[in-house]
């Protein structure tokens, strides 16, 4: 198991975590079905806005279904920013994980780490989480 | 009466991994119920405690039930349900 994803796409998600900071951002990528490969990276709103939480709201994420149905996609990579923690799933997270097929990413720019940021996959499934190599391609 | 209910991955090990299936209920309550009788376990999945799981959003033609009637909203013939996993999380531990 492994993530291979884009330089272009890992600073995009880094850049969005700053510039939503101090709350926790959010958002998808996008691939066509059964390949696995994140193409198209879609920043969502945190309807939550908060720095300990994030959510889709309701009607953003009955819509990126189906635009994802439209378009023969899958969700590949499913992404949020721990502002003041380490990139690793949280108990909330894996209660909530519910896309057995996606990467989780999770990436933390916090502060102790500065400059230096992290960007870390994972499966959850069945409450089950499982770290992943990232390959990052230039 | 016939509803199409169009099933999320995650829930689709319970439905024989089809897509869509049918079920009736002249409320989503009702409709939750049938569907539990023919997709074993499916209702657990879906309520705790008789209301509807934090983690699940299912919408009504494209509304939220939760901006409608909750499970007691009604159903009519040719409606089209979708339940979908909520996508959220976050570094909170209070859980």
């Amino acid at each position: 198991m492994s993530l291979t994803i884009s330089r272009t796409m890992v600073d995009a998600i880094l850049e969005q975590s700053r510039a939503e900071y101090p709350d926790e951002c959010c958002g998808v990528i996008l691939g066509p079905i059964g390949r696995d490969t994140p193409q198209r990276l879609k920043p969502m709103i945190n309807a939550a806005h908060s720095p300990t939480f994030y959510e889709f709201d309701p009607k953003d994420l009955l819509a990126l279904y189906r635009e994802v149905d439209d378009k023969d996609e899958e969700i590949v990579v499913i992404y949020h920013s721990h502002t003041e923690t380490e990139a690793r799933p949280s108990r909330t997270d894996i209660a909530y994980a519910g896309e057995p097929g996606a990467h989780y990413v999770l990436v933390s720019t916090r502060k102790e780490i500065a400059p230096a940021t992290e960007f870390r996959s994972f499966r959850i499934i069945d409450g089950v989480v499982t770290e992943e190599e990232v390959s990052i391609t230039e | 009466m016939t509803i199409e209910v169009r099933i999320p991955t995650i829930l689709r090990p319970y439905t024989k991994d089809q897509k869509s299936v049918e079920a009736a209920g002249t409320t989503l309550s009702a409709l939750i119920s049938d569907l539990d009788s023919q997709y074993a376990g499916l209702g657990e999945r879906l309520l705790e405690n008789g209301a509807l799981r934090r983690f699940i959003n299912i919408y009504i033609n494209d509304e939220d039930v939760r901006f409608l009637g909750g499970l007691e909203t009604p159903l009519k013939d040719g409606d089209s349900v979708t339940i979908l996993p909520a996508v959220a999380g976050g570094s909170t531990q209070a859980f």
